[in-house]
């Protein structure tokens, strides 16, 4: 009965065919149609701002360590309160391969990577991107944290004065 | 002398008529053939160049002859440049005897719609696809690559194994019609088409003609998962192109053949019988195409085996029991 089943493999790939035929392609077009990806996608890298609209960046250089082709450089600086920023921040876009591992290292979660994909330039000096191409007016993910209200070091408070923090202990007390 | 010339001049509008008509449904088919395996696929295939792709196959001869006419070196180079050409033009050539429409009449003159009606025009087909094979071979052999070489190799055994069955298969349709003229075996046609007098014979002819002109399920001459490209692994630019145009006109050979042999030619009714040529020629294009989209490839030895083992005795036996049934009516 083998002449059979040879006959019947042999003609119901066409009928298969014929039927695709006329289904709908799933392709998109892309210029055309695009499609939105989903929220966590990684792809353009901003930095954020906290809620009152400060910069989120401390320039402690984490993301640049992680970063595994080095396309993030910045020149950290220190304000008056003692709150640092970065006095300038430079991503290469050329070089990054969104890995995303900056956003992951952040412990300001200034840096963070966004959905949209249509970055590429036929200008390659383009793709460099300085900080004020990258700050942007939101918080983007997380739309309360602020690190200076957690960090212990007294810039948004007075040294121990956070909500989830107790004060300085004084080293030259008895007790523990 | 007159009459001579107005004879010359009918077959050379005829001819640039089919060349143009031709060359342009090759290049079209190639367009056809991409959509069409695209949508069988779930994709669109070509669709940006004009509408709906429509300038795709002008975009594509333009790359070609713009890209570099590459000689490998160490190559047999006379060879390696004339082989693209031998295949384009055995193509080209078999329509010479294809007859598209009844004879026409046009000022009191009576015009065969066909360049040249030989009596031995199906002969005419078969030398010219046994010429074919050179192509392949020369190609293949002159570019100095194993890949081509294993391809022409491949291409040589395939092409003259199946030839024999191709031939036994028609032999039912000569007997029908009494002649090898084209024209005589599309008149034999005129109550009802070869296909349901010969239906074993119309199967064997698809099957050994598909691997006759190197199409899939049988293009193991160019297996682009085995041996690269095969036979025209080493050629780029226009050449290439010689090769692709030629394998499409050979498309379009084949649609007229079977349009002729077994299809009933340009018989048919309410519309103009060119109509009825030109559509049966797409149609079976078309299974063509289908087919490439549907089956796998088979192994080589499974290929040759099936040629020589089944499909040759199968067509005798058909060759036998048709003349047993005609000659069994006449008596």
């Amino acid at each position: 009965m083998n002449f059979w089943r040879d006959i019947k493999g042999t003609l119901q790939p066409f009928w298969i065919t014929l039927g695709y035929l006329f289904k709908k392609p799933v392709t998109i077009q892309y210029p055309e149609e695009k499609r939105t990806p989903p929220p966590r996608y990684r792809a353009r890298i901003v930095l954020t701002r906290n809620p009152d609209g400060s910069e989120r960046c401390v320039a402690c250089q984490l993301c640049s360590a992680a970063c595994p082709v080095d396309c993030i450089s910045m020149q950290a600086a220190e304000a008056e309160d003692g709150r640092r920023y970065a006095a300038w921040f430079r991503i290469n876009f050329a070089r990054c391969i969104f890995c995303g591992l900056c956003a992951e290292a952040c412990p300001t979660m200034a840096i963070q990577t966004t959905p949209d994909y249509e970055i590429c330039n036929r200008d390659v000096l383009k793709l460099v991107q300085e900080k004020e191409d990258l700050l942007i007016d939101g918080c983007g993910k997380d739309d309360e944290y602020n690190y200076y209200e957690h960090s212990g070091v007294g810039v948004a408070n007075e040294r121990g004065g956070n909500e989830d923090e107790y004060g300085p202990v004084d080293p030259k007390a008895l007790l523990p | 002398m007159n009459e001579m010339l107005i004879t010359l001049i009918l077959i050379l509008v005829k001819l640039g008529l089919i060349f143009g008509v031709v060359l342009s449904m090759a290049a079209y088919l190639v367009l056809a053939e991409r959509k069409i395996l695209g949508r069988m696929q779930m994709r669109y295939g070509p669709n940006r160049v004009g509408p709906g792709g429509m300038i795709q196959p002008l975009c594509d001869v333009i790359k070609l002859i713009t890209k570099e006419d590459f000689v490998p070196a160490r190559s047999d180079k006379w060879i390696f440049l004339f082989a693209p050409g031998l295949t384009a033009l055995t193509a080209l050539l078999s329509f010479a005897v294809v007859p598209f429409s009844p004879p026409l009449t046009l000022f009191g003159r009576e015009i065969p719609m066909v360049v040249c009606d030989l009596h031995i025009g199906l002969l005419y087909l078969f030398g010219l696809s046994s010429l074919a094979v050179y192509g392949v071979v020369l190609g293949g052999w002159a570019s100095n690559s194993k890949y081509s070489l294993l391809g022409a190799m491949r291409g040589l055994a395939q092409m003259l194994s199946y030839e024999l069955a191709l031939g036994l298969s028609l032999i039912p349709v000569v007997m029908t019609a009494k002649s090898f003229s084209l024209t005589e075996i599309v008149m034999a046609q005129s109550t009802w088409p070869n296909i349901l007098q010969h239906p074993l014979a119309f199967i064997i002819f698809m099957i050994s003609i598909t691997a006759e002109s190197k199409r899939t399920p049988f293009d193991m001459p160019e297996a682009e998962n085995e041996i690269v490209a095969g036979f025209h692994t080493e050629y780029s630019g226009m050449r290439f192109g010689l090769f692709f145009v030629g394998e499409y006109i050979n498309l379009i050979v084949i649609g007229a053949m079977t349009t002729v042999f077994f299809l009933g030619g340009w018989h048919g009714p309410f519309l103009p019988p060119v109509v009825w040529f030109i559509g049966k020629v797409l149609f079976v294009a078309f299974l063509f195409i289908w087919a490439r989209g549907s089956m796998p490839r088979p192994r080589y030895d499974q290929l040759l085996r099936f040629g020589w083992k089944v499909l040759i005795p199968l067509a005798l036996l058909n060759v036998v029991i048709t003349g047993a049934i005609r000659l069994a009516m006449n008596s």
